[in-house]
């Protein structure tokens, strides 16, 4: 698997030659620019991009009165302060008032590591599920974020898309169909499914190669579209496979796992199933992946995770 | 239009505020009554905006950031016809489009509001379109004076005055009560008038119920190029009601059959002295 770029820089790139395009392409910043490696785009396009100091709730409001009026913009601000700061502006001026503004959560998840827990953003998700009239979109590679970020510019819809700043690696081959709303099966194997978004797709890819060298076959799933979500494909692979984990680099508490227990249960899919994700606590400290690694969000932990599982459903 | 016309316009207009506030049991009755005058100041003499041209990208925008004052907005749009004033019957009732805030199922409704702190960088956001596209058409936005208390407000002052949007026009229905007290009392937003000032703003202060001053200064475009502009209206809560005036419970009081005929008697007697002047 070849190493890319941060999906950070993914995305400027994509916003680059997006603006290119339509001088109605706009970057909104809240002192954000070389946190969401705007600076070029800035000097490309000086006249696209707007700053409005560090004040988020003013970035969404205006941004939703921007959008209004045929703008199509892109707010970039840390998640974690994006989807916090500025809830009730994504609510009301963005959702509510149906303007469709691009919301880009930079630096997500325990990107900001060591940083601490003001720079976290484990509850975007489960925040965002719970208003109406958004996609959310968790992209876990390169591909996926300028697939992301092209479509964030095409829809006419708030879009939420968050991702982090580390280096990723390739998932996709050039074949690769990317659509709102249906996931993306990286491998099918029966006895394991990795329905796994966003950076932690990556781990899983890892331990499933670990898991199939003793012969447990897996399925990886990267499940970037959180909403509107591919409920078809979970139900697909909660048919065929035995054991599920679900990986997310957010709270367990309203993330993907509860999304995916929510829609197994109801259709009444009977599998052992298990959540990875941050615990509802402030978290160790440590850089991204020390965190990754305490919580067992790596490929030598969801090997465990996924071995076990597993086992105690063959035991059973 | 004129004066004697907004007049009788706005006498016409609080009839109704009061029907449809006392048909469905629920409104925000004294600050409709503070505001409506300047409504039909903007809607009848200053605002480029009407049904044909309602989503033509160069209308003017109004977006009330106090969007718990409704009515004065129902009321007004329904006159100039962007909705069948019959309409408001199903005011706040099961499945209608007539919420009590502002919602853009309404025809002639720009934004959705009723959170407070939100009117001021949504205009932000629809004036500085104007300016990057080159376009003349202007924004205001009503807010309230308890609304001030929102951090978000200033955030957004800071921004409209950093890009000199003077293309953006913020009323203030001063109107000096809120829920709980007066505003005074509650939080003081006082000195207003330097504090605006005091963010790049050109201020002006006004009567919030003279339709002559209003329709002047609404019209007037920007009161120092360069700058955003603030008009501070100084208003009645409850205004036009000689018992609703300036008392606070009337924030969201319904009146009761006997209170509603006497308001209706006052209206009527406002009408006829307006008929002979």
């Amino acid at each position: 698997m070849e190493q890319g770029i941060p999906n950070l820089v993914a995305f400027a790139e994509t916003m680059e030659a997006l603006a290119a395009k339509d001088k109605n392409i706009l970057a909104v910043t809240s002192d954000s620019r070389g946190s969401g490696k705007l600076v070029n785009f800035g000097k490309l396009y000086p006249k696209q991009i707007v700053e409005v100091g560090i004040a988020e709730q003013n970035l969404v409001g205006m941004s939703a009165g921007l959008a209004s009026t045929g703008k199509k913009v892109f707010a970039v601000s840390p998640s974690c302060f994006l989807t916090a700061r500025s809830l009730e502006q994504i609510k009301n001026d963005v959702c509510y008032s149906d303007n469709p503004v691009n919301l880009i959560g930079i630096s997500a998840g325990v990107s900001y590591g060591a940083l601490g827990s003001t720079h976290h953003s484990l509850h975007d998700i489960a925040v965002l599920r719970a208003i109406n009239n958004i996609h959310i979109i968790v992209p876990a590679d390169n591909f996926e974020t300028r697939e992301a970020i092209q479509l964030a510019a095409q829809v006419d819809k708030p879009v939420f898309i968050r991702f982090g700043k580390r280096p990723m690696y390739h998932l996709h081959n050039s074949n690769t169909k990317f659509e709102l709303g249906k996931g993306i099966t990286l491998k099918n194997g029966n006895d394991l499914a990795f329905i796994a978004t966003g950076e932690t797709v990556y781990h899983a890819y890892k331990a499933s190669e670990q898991l199939e060298k003793e012969g447990i076959k897996c399925t990886v799933v990267s499940m970037h579209s959180i909403k509107p979500f591919d409920e078809q494909l979970l139900l697909e692979v909660a048919d065929r496979c035995q054991s599920m984990i679900t990986v997310e680099e957010h709270c367990i508490n309203g993330g993907l796992g509860e999304l995916c227990a929510s829609i197994l249960m109801q259709y009444g899919k009977k599998l052992a199933f298990k959540i990875v994700g941050i615990p509802d606590e402030y978290t160790v400290t440590g850089s991204q992946v020390d965190i990754f690694n305490h919580y067992g969000i790596s490929e030598e932990g969801l090997y465990k995770v996924g071995k076990t599982l597993v086992e105690e459903n063959i035991s059973v | 239009m004129l004066t004697i016309e907004l007049e009788k316009k706005s006498v016409a207009y609080r009839k109704k505020i009061l029907y449809y506030i006392k048909k469905a049991n629920a409104g925000h009755t004294g600050g409709s009554l503070s505001c409506i005058d300047i409504l039909n100041v903007l809607y009848n003499n200053v605002l480029n905006v009407n049904p044909e041209n309602i989503n033509s990208p160069d209308r003017d925008r109004y977006v009330q950031s106090k969007g718990h004052s409704v009515e004065a907005l129902y009321v007004v749009l329904a006159d100039k016809g962007f909705f069948p004033v019959s309409d408001l019957e199903t005011l706040c009732q099961y499945k209608s489009h007539y919420v009590g805030h502002p919602t853009r199922k309404v025809n002639g409704i720009e934004q959705n509001t009723g959170g407070l702190g939100h009117g001021l960088a949504i205009s932000a956001g629809m004036a500085m379109s104007a300016k990057m596209d080159n376009k003349d058409y202007r924004v205001f936005t009503l807010l309230g004076d308890g609304e001030l208390a929102e951090g978000s407000n200033w955030e957004a002052a800071m921004l409209i005055s950093h890009y000199k949007l003077d293309n953006l026009t913020a009323i203030i229905d001063r109107n000096t009560l809120q829920i709980t007290d007066r505003t005074s009392n509650v939080l003081s937003n006082e000195p207003l008038a330097e504090k605006f000032a005091a963010f790049g703003w050109a201020v002006k202060e006004v009567d919030g119920h003279d339709f002559a001053v209003l329709s002047t200064i609404l019209n007037k475009g920007a009161f120092e190029k360069g700058k955003p502009n603030l008009v501070i209206a100084n208003t009645t809560k409850g205004k036009g009601i000689s018992y609703m005036e300036d008392v606070l419970k009337w924030h969201h009081g319904v009146p009761s059959d006997e209170q509603y005929e006497l308001a209706l008697k006052e209206l009527a007697e406002k009408e006829l002295l307006l008929e002979i002047k």
